[in-house]
This record gives structure tokens, sequence and C-alpha cells, in this order.
């Protein structure tokens, strides 16, 4: 498939396509091309565009400029429902099912076959059949009837897939599809991918995971700061061509004067929550050193880190700070002894989008710059005004809302909250989603100027080239567990998977 | 801002369309009445604001008005005094909403659902009040169970205003005027005391909810209360406060009433009052969603249904029609409301 004639005709092509946000560039000048059965890995960084183009070339976006070509004829997306007319179906990375209906009324959902003409009474039988059919054509030997709320992640990954191909898919793009899957889950998808291929379907593929990529791509497309960054055909996909187009320069370790761990700030053992294992998980975080929490989706990290915070109920465990007990309850206990959390989901758990950037940095704050309950704008305006500088937040001016502001902008704003709140441990889940390189560096710049303050920071990550970066300790969870810890010295992309997937044995740690 | 000036604009409109429907509606007592009403309703409404801000809603303010209006009136009819009647209503409002926000915040249940229940509760609370013959216990606990007596009446009754001699200051306060039209020999400026207690109850809001932490945690929690949560701050007490200030002002409300009617029926008083509250703070900007809203255009949104009410009577259209009126009046300002915002939009998209 790598090798297909040059003159063949694309299925679905995207030519110059640039499409902005709010003023933000998302995607300047790109063009895309896939060919019927062949697989094509849409590869970058987080918030280099690949979400952007997916979605444009699903319809979901409509394009500023440039124009869409599906065999060789233009073609105008005006919203979903056309893409999905012309054989294009996006699968989404948080999966589109109703959990509450089976999978055959989900298979049907909108199309459900009827008799009794004006009646509209739905047609159990055919309905099963169409199940039935669609099902085979992923492999997926299960009841019908089922619940989808029942199901495993994977299997609900496939009745997705087979729902996309009783639309007639002609071109199916798949958003991190394996990114809550076990390993036989995904083995099974590469194996459904290649079927399909066979079969002449299109599909383009967004992953992380470039092992995978490696795996399943014919072509691999990169993208950088919303532009192509170069392409690679079959034989030219290796690990390390895949970074340097996504980076876009070999990457260097963070070169940060080896940290000298000092006093344990933050102690934990035997915690335990709703979803833990029995033993549960042990760890210390130490003041200058940055400890990486790694692993796959789904195995723990955030609920660890929020049952810290105090957002989800601990089990069990027995938790210290700078040496005084400490029992997780509420956020407001958590901030009070400096043990913050720089949440996962900006958006609805980090800011207030429509308020300003100086009631989001004041919002824990006001206490300290309140009297008899009445905030001062004076003291207040200083404290937005020093965050603004201190992480260079680039914004007209404190009153702008913070929903207005790009990615980066929103995370240094929640950074510049905590800062302002006399940080001891600070968490960061996945610091960097969503935020452009830009603002990236600059973030890992502050963290490496934290822990040089003494802090001490515990960052989760789903990009293990920032864990590998920025970490002077990796813990590695899976399946709630701690899978091991490995130290600067160990600490590689492999060890780290081997780890992350189970595949080695469980390490003990000190 | 602007939607406080929209609101202004609309409230302006409809008092000139009342001045030029009939001479007697630019009277300085139909005046007085029109700003004893805003003020009565406006407490409400402030109270109901509160709970809006956090996302929720209360439908029970008409029922909490009547048990409070029948309560007040039961303890003085058997000779309470009124100090303590006052006290002791405003106390059982600030109970229930204490168990409004209970059951909102800690059992979780949707604000709808459990001041619904309220809504029935304590209308159907007042009527048993009403059929208790208190005598009778009286009598029993001092000399024993009388013959034949019973303790239920066989059906509910009105409540009036016993010894309203004793209650000077609270009769000032709801049928007097602020004097400054006597002072200044300007009829005009004679304010009904309701009016100028809404005004001050707004100024104390404003500043809580404007000026202070409390406010600021308010809108958060409102907007995004996960965010909030994250953020550290305890959102179930702020918005059991919320529900407690809103129960408080409704009992308040209730006393106000019986004073002024000076009767309270306890299957009709308050009827209504819970949708005209809402109503006024929809109408003023606040956002059912939660977390938008300002006391000025609150203050506005609340003129609007007694001013529509009273041109409904001048403008000489059938009273019959009056609640059509305001219920397109109400649809068109809210259309009006959205299109306006879409021209406008600005990007800014609420999460979740």
């Amino acid at each position: 498939m790598a090798d297909l004639p040059s003159n063949k005709r694309f299925l679905l092509e995207a030519r110059g396509v640039s499409k902005a946000f709010l003023g933000a560039r998302a995607l300047a000048d790109v063009r895309f091309g896939i060919y019927s059965g062949e697989v094509v890995a849409l590869i970058g960084e987080n918030g280099a565009g690949k979400s952007t183009l997916m979605k444009i070339l699903a319809g979901v976006h409509q394009p500023d400029s440039g124009s869409l070509w599906l065999d060789g004829n233009s073609i105008i997306l005006n919203g979903p429902e056309d893409a999905i007319r012309h054989g294009i179906v996006l699968i989404h990375q948080e999966l589109n099912l109703a959990e509450n209906l089976t999978i055959a009324e989900n298979l049907v959902l909108g199309r459900e076959p009827t008799w009794g003409g004006i009646l509209g009474l739905v047609d159990r039988a055919a309905t099963r059949v169409i199940a039935i059919n669609a099902l085979n054509r992923v492999g997926l030997v299960i009841d019908p009837n089922t619940r989808v709320g029942d199901l495993a992640p994977g299997q609900k990954q496939l009745v997705e897939i087979a729902r996309a191909l009783s639309l007639d898919a002609r071109v199916l793009i798949m958003d991190e599809p394996t990114s809550s899957l076990s390993h036989q889950e995904t083995e099974r998808l590469t194996e459904v991918i290649g079927e399909l291929r066979a079969k002449g379907v299109a599909i383009v593929y967004i992953s992380h995971r470039l092992s995978e990529v490696s795996k399943v791509a014919d072509r691999v497309i990169s993208l950088r700061d919303g532009c192509n960054s170069g392409d690679l055909p079959r034989e030219a996909i290796t690990h390390d061509a895949m970074v340097r187009l996504m980076v876009g320069r070999d990457l260097t370790r963070l070169s940060r004067s080896s940290a000298k761990a000092g006093r344990v700030l933050l102690s934990v053992s035997g915690l335990r929550h709703q979803a833990s294992p029995a033993g549960g998980i042990s760890f210390e975080v130490r003041a200058g050193e940055v400890v990486g929490m790694a692993g796959l989706v789904g195995a723990g990290r955030t609920e660890l880190a929020e049952t810290l915070y105090g957002v989800r109920p601990m089990v069990a465990g027995k938790v210290t700070i700078r040496d005084n007990a400490f029992q997780p309850g509420s956020p407001a206990k958590a901030i009070k002894q400096g043990l913050l959390l720089v949440p996962e989901d900006r958006r609805h758990h980090g800011l207030i989008l429509a308020e300003s950037i100086r009631s989001n940095i004041s919002l824990p704050n006001l206490k300290g710059i309140s009297s008899a309950g009445w905030v001062s704008r004076q003291r207040e305006n200083k404290m937005a005004l020093h965050g603004i500088a201190e992480l260079s937040i680039r914004t007209t001016g404190p009153e702008k809302a913070a929903g207005q502001l790009s990615g980066g902008n929103q995370q240094k704003v929640v950074l510049a909250r905590w800062l302002a709140a006399n940080p001891s441990v600070l968490m960061l889940d996945e610091p960097t989603r969503g935020v452009d390189v830009g603002a990236k560096s600059e973030i890992y710049d502050l963290i490496g100027k934290l822990v040089d303050q003494g802090l001490g920071v515990l960052m989760i990550s789903s990009d293990l080239e920032e864990v590998l970066r920025l970490s002077d300790r990796v813990l590695v969870l899976h399946e709630h567990g701690l899978a091991g810890e490995l130290s600067r010295d160990e600490l590689s992309e492999e060890a780290v998977m081997r780890l992350a997937t189970g595949t080695a044995p469980r390490r003990t740690t000190p | 801002m602007n939607r406080v000036l929209g609101v202004f604009a609309v409230v302006a409109i409809i008092y000139l369309g009342l001045m030029s429907s009939d001479p007697q509606a630019r009277s300085p007592e139909n005046h007085q009445n029109l700003e004893r009403r805003i003020g009565e309703w406006g407490i409400l409404t402030l109270g109901v604001g509160f709970v809006i801000l956090t996302g929720g809603i209360d439908l029970s303010i008409g029922s909490v008005v009547c048990l409070s209006a029948v309560s007040f009136g039961l303890i003085l009819e058997n000779n309470g005094p009124p100090w303590l009647a006052f006290m002791g209503v405003l106390a059982m409002g600030s109970i229930i909403g204490l168990i409004h926000g209970f059951l909102i915040t800690r059992l979780n249940l949707q604000p709808f659902i459990v001041t619904l229940c309220g809504l029935f509760i304590y209308r159907g609370f007042a009527q048993l009040l009403t059929q208790i013959n208190f005598g009778t216990i009286g009598a029993a606990l001092t000399t024993g169970w009388p013959e034949n007596a019973r303790l239920l009446r066989d059906s509910s009754r009105n409540i009036g205003l016993a010894h309203p001699e004793n209650l000077a200051w609270l009769t000032t306060l709801q049928k007097g005027n602020f004097p400054l039209g006597e002072w200044t020999g300007i009829v005009w400026l004679d304010i009904p005391n309701p009016l100028i207690l809404f005004i001050v109850l707004a100024i104390a809001a404003y500043i809580a909810l404007e000026c202070g932490a409390f406010g600021r945690r308010i809108h958060a929690l409102g907007y995004n209360e996960q965010a909030a949560r994250y953020a550290g701050i305890d959102t179930a007490s702020h918005k059991i406060a919320c529900y407690v200030i809103c129960s408080t002002l409704a009992a308040l409300g209730g006393i106000l009433f019986l004073v002024k009617v000076p009767s309270a029926a306890p299957a009709s008083a308050g009827n209504w009052y819970e949708l005209y509250a809402i109503t006024g703070a929809v109408l003023g900007g606040f956002s059912l969603r939660g977390g938008e809203g300002s006391i000025l255009g609150l203050a506005l949104g609340t003129a609007i249904l007694p001013l529509l009410r009273s041109l409904v009577i001048f403008a000489g259209i059938p009273s019959d029609l009056e609640f059509m009126v305001i219920g397109v009046a109400l649809l068109l300002g809210t259309v009006a409301d959205e299109l306006l915002r879409r021209g406008s939009m600005s990007g800014v998209r609420r999460a979740g």
C-alpha cells in the first residue's frame, strides 16, 4: 500500500486548509491526503493542530480557507451529518455511545428500521440482523442486546467502529483509539484495522503512541504548530524520525542542575481510594525534586492526585505533609497545607472561564486580601498583576476573561493562582495538555525554578518526552497500583512503557 | 452592564406606556402603590436571586410566605409577644432554608424537587395549623382534657392580625412612608417603607455579592461548581447560606403580607409569589444556569411585573388577560435578550 502509483487520486484530500479560533492560529495552509485502503497516521505534539484538522475533515469545523476534495470533487461539509453522508466518519476519543441503550440500539440510532407505516414501530428483528452483521465486520462476538454501559472500553471502541462501518464509511478517522484500551484490545483493534484496509477503507489514525503508529501506519503525516512538518513513507517510519518531525529538533534532556532533593515534604503510605487494589500506594515527594508520574490513561494517576487533594474519598492510607499528619478531606484542607493541584481538566476544574484573570487568580486567595469579608480591590489587582508578570501571561490586562486566553495562558493563570497561595507541594496533572509549544517551554522553566526554590512537584503526564525531560524520578502506575519507580539513570521510554503496560515484573519501592 | 441598561430601557418603556395610559396612573397614590408592591416583591426576589446565582431554584417561596403569615398571626392570636412572633417566624424561615440547603448539598437532591416538595408541604402545614384548637391544648395542659373538645377544627380558616395596636412599628414598616416628601414639600418623595426596606437590603446584598469574598465565591460556584471546589471553596456551606437567606427573606415577606392585608387565607396567601420572584430575577438578568446576575439588574427587573400589572389595569385590558400579557411580555423579553446575546457573542463559552 505504500507503493501506490503516484498518479493515483487521493480518496480524501485537504488543500491549503487554514483555521483560527478567536484569532489564535490553529492551522495554517495545511495539506493532507489519503488513498483508499491506506492507513495514515497523523502525529504531532499537543496543540499541533491534529484535532482541528481531523474535525475539519469530519465536518465539525469549517476551514477559514482551503478546500476539501473527495474522489477528485470539491466538497463542502457544513456539519458532521454532511461528512457522514459522504462516508467520512469520526470516532471520538470520548466515545459517543448512549450507554443506557443496547449495542443493537446504538448501531441503528437515528435510522431505526421500522414497520407499521406511520406508527414507526421499531423492527426489532431487522435491528438485530443489522447489528449482528455490523458486529461481524469488526469480529466482536457478543449478544447485540447487551447494554453498552456494561461493555469493556475496548468493546465499546469496536462497537463505535462497527457503527461507523454500518454507515458505509469510506474514511474512518480514529482519534486516540487505544488511549483506554488494554494490550489485548489494542492488538485486536490493530487486526481489525488491517482487515478494513484490505477492504479498501481509508483510515486516519491519530495517536500519541509512536510504537503503535509504526505498527499500523502506511504513511505518517506530521503537524507542528499548525503547519505540515513533514511526511514519512512506510519504510522511513521510525521512532526517532517521528519525534524529530513532531518536535523539530532532537530532544535533549533538561539540563537542570541535578537537583539535590531536600527534606520530605509529602509522604504517602498505603493510600487507597475506591478503585485501588489492596495495599494501596506509597511514595514520597522531597523538596527540590520533580517526581514524574506516568502510566496509561486509566491507570489511576488523576484519581490518586484527586484523593490527596480531597476531591474523592480516601479509603485507607497515611499521609504526612512536612512531618505533620494530614487527613485528606477537602481541597480547602489541602490548600491550607500548601498541597495544591493544577487539575487535568482546565476548563471544567481549573478555571471559571467567564470570569477575569484577576478573579481567577484571587479565588482561592481571597482570605489573604480581604478584611471582614470585604475584598480589597487594590491588593487583588496587585496579586493579579504580579502573577501576570511573573508567568508572562499574554493578555491585554487583568480584566480579560480567562476563557478568551489561549490554552497555555489559561494554564499559566491556574499556576499563578497557586503561586500566590504559598505552595509547598504542587501536583500538576497533565500540565501542558493543550498548551502551545512556546508556553510549554515556559512552563517547564517555571517548574525548574520552583523546585530550585525548594518546592516539591508531583507531575502527572501522558507525554513521555515531558516526563523524561523533567523528572528526577518517575513513579509508574498500572491499574491503580504502583508498577515501579525509575531513577533518573534508569529512565527511558521503554522502561516506563514496560511498567505502564504491566509487562515488567512489579518492583517494590524502598 | 449592557444588560442592566437593557432592563432599564424596558422598565422605562413600560413606565412611559403606563403614564400615558390614564391620568389616574400618574397620581401619587398609584406611584405609592407601585413602589410598595415593588418593595414587597423585591424582598422575595432578592432572596431567590441568591439561590439562582448558585444555579439553584426555590419554588417554595409562596408557601413560606403563607406559612409565615399564618404562624405570625397565630402567635399573636394566642397572645404571644410581637417581637417573639417576629423573631420566631424569621427563625422558622432560616430553618426551612437550612433544610433545603442540607437536602440539596448533602443528599445531592435537585433544588427543583426539594423546593417543589416544600411548596406543597408548607402550604399544607399552614392549613393544618389554622385547624388546630390551641385553646383546647392550653386547657388540656392546665385543667385536663375538656369534654367533647376536639384538637382539630373541621376546616381551615383565615388568620387575621390580632392586637394590631401592639404592632405600631411593624405597621409603620409596612404601611408608612419615608417622609422625605413631608420634609421637602414634594409629595412624590414620600417613599413607602417597604421600598426603603428593599433598597436597604439590596444595598447589603450588593455589598456582599459584589464587594465581598462571599459574593465572589457564590459567583464562582454558580458558574462552575467543580472549578470552585478545586479552588478550595466550601461550596456546600455557601450554597446552604443562600437557601437560608432566601427562605428567611420569604418569612419576612410573609409577616409583611399579614400586616398589610391583614388576613391570610392558607389556601391562597402568597400564591404565585415564587414565580413573581423568579420572574423578577430572570428579567433582571439572572441566568437560571447560575453565576450571572447583578443586584442593580434585579432591582430593575423586580419593577417590571408590578408596572405591567398596573398597565394592564389602566390601559383597559380585561384583567382576565393579565397573565397572558405578562407571559407574552416575558417571552418577548427573553427572546430579545437571546438575540442580542447572539449578536454580541464574545466567544467565551460556558464549560460543562
